[in-house]
């Protein structure tokens, strides 16, 4: 064979390949999406909503879970958002080419990638055994830690995207550096920024590994975050593993619940983001 | 038409930074001004370092009071460096440095001292790309004017208003003012930015090559518009473009690798140039 | 930007490094510049506080199981709660075998998901499966994980393992990986399913990447004749190898870390099997499942000193990845 259909026979092989590939990663995730709905929609009924999760073989619902989650995070974008965005405000403006910019740079990176589970031991250590309890307000401050990173990263990188002439002529201006900073620079990066909350509010949707040792969970409507606080992916840990059929089924519906609001957000954020790109 | 010669001969003191302008009853509008002459800015042995590699070498020239002086020559000459020495706007950046001294309104505007805020509210200044701030029309115009005074919103109005008017775009968006300022052409955008600067009542406006990024059509409406503006305000404008500056100067500085080689009338500079190196330049032989 | 799942994980040292307008000398600066600053860098502060902190907080409450058992702790197989022996053998063993299942499985797959958005694909199929991947990317490991157990590993139970043990079975080498009942879950399974969770973000990561080369290098590549798979190759690839390798390794780090998607599916053993079928754990599964339960203060302090490992070894990942980016940018000049 000569060279020119050799060539020609390597491509084709490749590229059938790479679509091959492609075709199975996506069956995959598409079945998975498939019998998650199949698994969970049947479950989808009122009393989901209202009545609280059930001791076994017992019939009862997810709300106090979903409220529980709701509400921590809430807290827990509440408490890692501001920080972060005034972490990655400091990366952003101050520290591009300190040494002090760089560590925070490479310490906000292992933060980002740190497993979920040791921030959940780390704040076990840091709160519960303090305390000596549970408690929701541990569980928010694991599901901070890991919005914390993601946020510093998106504001930094945002914030970096809007001009120095943009700085600069508010500085001809005469007007002083937090000025330029927060009434220019925020504004200009506001969308950007706001999706990057967004989207780690959905990453911490779905987090269960960190709520493990910190809020672990409460079978009962609470909502005292000073005590073991319901929350619907701890729930859905709990059942999915028993052997009870009512259990499963829940967990199906839980986790369908979760899918479906983690999906809701991102295609909110994008949007928004697309549309302020335009 | 006044000659440089008559330069030495000043008609009035200048004015010295904090002294405002007589305001006529309606605020926000500034009287009119006295009639130019003499030297605005006196520049002596000015250098200026990046880090360590000297950008600008001691430099002399003389910023007529309202007329425009134009500075041209080949990139990297050091053109844009001694704009921005104006109005001190390399402070910004760590490393940079400049040496010398640049006399406006009795002082040294290099020495420390002195609020550098105060000073930009007095040396206005106007980039190559249009930098809109992403609010309103009314509200860029504004930006400026809310950090040095308190004006009511009928005060406030008209000064935008007039803002507007003097830089040739109250027509086009007298009914936009509200709509963001990135909504704006390029050309319409970058004569918000003159309306911005000159919203705060500058002596001296510093345009750094403002009509290279528009369309010959908007570039010469800017033009038009330099040349209105003369009148009321010191203009220092750096461009690459030598017809331009052949249109629009009264004076015109010839930069060369951070030297200022040739400095003078205009229509001199460019029918008869004193120095070799200019002719070569401006009959383009080279840069 | 094309996606952002993935811009939270890019590499902001993509900017051109200019000091910026605010980092100035101290000049004539306001009250409020020098409180905006200090606020600002309060909160920078906090971010390496809280990693110094969990650094502390293993070293410290695995500081008595460390001391017993000093080194051996590394190689041992036991995990005996009751008579108090701990060894961190298995788990990491099953960390590690896991995470490399994922790769070789989840890094071809990544790599030619990315190549179809950015080559292949109609401009009409760009955007929706480049959406798919990215939607995709955002679902938590416990649906993975709920998937794996209910789902993946009956089927793979019925159909795929007699088929391994079948056809590889035999081989003199390989065939020691396939050995074992059908049980559905083990080390493989949950390789597996790693896999299936780390692709999308390695596509998502990868896509990027591929789309920064520009136009016009594709196409003075295309322009010499290049078949599609040689400009992939031989010119998309090799300008963007750092970026891919990064993006390699931030799933790599991400494998080692997973809890859920795994711990439903690992079987929860202490064991350390040569054979793929066979069930294992992690160290994120250990901890998972038994931090709860652990009565005596040894046992915690066991745990703790797992995730200490765990700790240790994601960030040496981590730290391998910047040096190996930093090397290489350095040997081939600065890129835009």
């Amino acid at each position: 064979m000569n060279l020119y259909a050799r060539r020609r026979v390597v491509n084709w092989v490749c590229l059938t390949l790479s679509i091959l590939a492609t075709l199975f990663g996506l069956f995959w995730l598409f079945w998975l999406l498939w019998t998650l709905f199949r698994n969970g929609v049947q479950w989808i009924r009122p009393q989901l909503f209202v009545e609280s999760t059930p001791p076994p073989g017992a019939n009862g619902g997810l709300a106090n879970a979903i409220v529980g989650s709701v509400i921590l995070t809430i807290v827990g974008v509440g408490i890692g958002a501001p920080a972060g965005i005034l972490a990655g405000t400091y990366l952003a403006e101050f520290g591009r080419t300190s040494r002090l910019g760089w560590i925070v740079r490479f310490v906000n990176d292992i933060l980002l990638s740190a497993p979920s589970i040791i921030i959940g031991v780390f704040v076990y250590g840091l709160i519960v055994l303090r305390v000596g309890h549970f408690s929701g307000w541990a569980g928010a401050v694991a599901l901070a830690l890991i919005v914390l990173p993601v946020v510093v990263r998106t504001t930094e990188n945002m914030m970096r995207l809007v001009p120095d002439s943009l700085r600069e002529a508010a500085a001809a201006l005469g007007a002083p550096s937090w000025k330029i900073t927060i009434v220019i620079v925020y504004r200009s990066a506001l969308p950007g920024i706001m999706t990057g909350v967004l989207l780690a509010m959905a990453r911490i949707s779905g987090e269960t590994a960190p709520l493990l040792f910190t809020a672990l969970n409460n079978q009962f409507w609470s909502t005292d975050m000073s005590r073991p606080f319901p929350n619907l992916p701890v729930v859905i840990f709990q059942f999915a593993m028993s052997p009870y059929e009512d259990w499963q089924h829940l967990a199906w519906a839980g986790a369908l619940l979760i899918t479906f609001t983690i999906l809701i957000i991102n295609i909110v954020a994008r949007t928004i983001l697309r549309r302020t790109k335009s | 038409m006044e000659s440089p010669e008559a330069s030495s001969t000043s008609s009035e003191p200048s004015t010295p930074m904090h002294c405002e302008v007589p305001l006529r009853p309606a605020a926000g509008v500034p009287a009119r001004a006295a009639p130019a002459g003499g030297p605005k800015v006196e520049i002596r042995g000015l250098s200026f370092f990046y880090g360590k590699h000297q950008a600008l070498h001691d430099i002399d020239l003389d910023i007529q009071d309202r007329q425009i002086t134009a500075f041209i020559g080949p990139s990297g000459c050091g053109k844009s460096t001694l704009l921005r020495a104006l109005n001190r706007i390399y402070e910004l950046y760590p490393g940079q440095r400049a040496t010398g001294k640049i006399m406006f309104g009795g002082r040294n505007l290099l020495e420390r001292a002195g609020d550098v805020n105060r000073l930009r509210s007095k040396v206005g200044m106007v980039f190559q790309r249009p930098t809109p701030f992403p609010m309103s029309v009314q509200d860029n115009i504004s930006f400026g004017v809310q950090l040095y005074e308190r004006l009511s919103r009928p005060d406030m109005e008209a000064r935008v208003q007039w803002a507007l008017e003097k830089a040739a775009l109250w027509d086009e968006v007298k009914d936009k003012l509200r709509q963001d300022g990135t909504a704006l052409s390029g050309g319409q955008q970058q004569r918000l930015c003159i309306a911005r600067a000159v919203a705060v009542k500058p002596d001296i406006l510093l345009l750094d090559e403002p009509a290279s990024a528009l369309d010959p059509i908007s570039t010469q409406k800017i033009e038009q518009l330099i040349t209105e503006l003369k009148k009321d305000y010191t203009i220092a404008i750096v461009t690459h473009n030598m017809q331009q500056a052949a249109r629009v100067s009264n004076y015109t500085a010839f930069m060369y690798l951070g030297h200022l080689v040739e400095f003078g009338d205009t229509k001199k500079m460019f029918t008869k140039p004193a120095q070799q190196q200019t002719e070569e330049y401006i009959t383009g032989r080279f840069g | 930007m094309s996606s952002l799942g993935a811009a939270d994980q890019k590499n902001v040292s993509e900017f051109p490094d200019t000091p910026g307008p605010s980092r100035s000398g101290a000049r004539s600066r306001s009250l409020g510049d020098w409180l905006f600053r200090r606020l600002t860098g309060l909160f920078a502060a906090v971010v390496l506080l809280s990693v110094l902190g969990m650094l502390v907080t293993l070293l410290a409450g695995s500081w008595p199981a460390l001391k017993v058992f000093r080194l051996e702790f590394l190689v041992s197989k036991e995990w005996n709660p009751v008579t108090g022996q701990f060894g961190a053998l298995a788990p990491l063993y099953g960390t590690v075998v896991t995470s490399v299942i994922a790769l070789l499985v989840g890094v071809p797959v990544s790599f030619g998901i990315a190549l179809v958005i950015t080559e292949l694909a109609p401009p009409w199929l760009k955007r929706p499966i480049g959406v798919a991947v990215e939607l995709l990317a955002a679902i938590p490991s416990i649906i993975y994980g709920m998937w794996g157990l209910f789902v993946f590993a009956p089927a793979f139970a019925a159909r795929l393992q007699p088929w391994l043990t079948d056809h590889l079975g035999p081989w003199p080498v390989l065939g020691l990986l396939f050995e074992g009942p059908p049980m559905g879950i083990g080390m493989l399974t949950a390789g597996l399913i790693l896999a299936i969770m780390i692709i999308p973000f390695m596509a998502a990561v990868m896509r990027d990447v591929f789309e920064t080369v520009p136009a016009t290098l594709r196409e003075s590549a295309y322009a010499l004749g290049c078949t599609t798979w040689e400009v992939v190759w031989r010119v998309v690839l090799p300008y963007t190898r750092v970026g891919v390798i990064g993006g390699v390794m931030l799933g790599l780090g991400r494998a080692l870390g997973e809890t859920m998607a795994v711990t439903f599916v690992i079987g929860n053993a202490h064991d350390v099997h040569l054979s793929l079928f066979m069930a294992g754990n992690t160290i994120s599964s250990t901890l998972a499942n038994e931090f709860t339960e652990a009565v005596t203060p040894l046992y915690t302090s066991s745990l703790l000193a797992l995730g200490l490992v765990l700790f240790v070894l994601t960030l040496i990942v981590l730290v391998a990845a910047r040096l190996m980016l930093m090397k290489m940018r350095a040997r081939e000049g600065e890129r835009t």
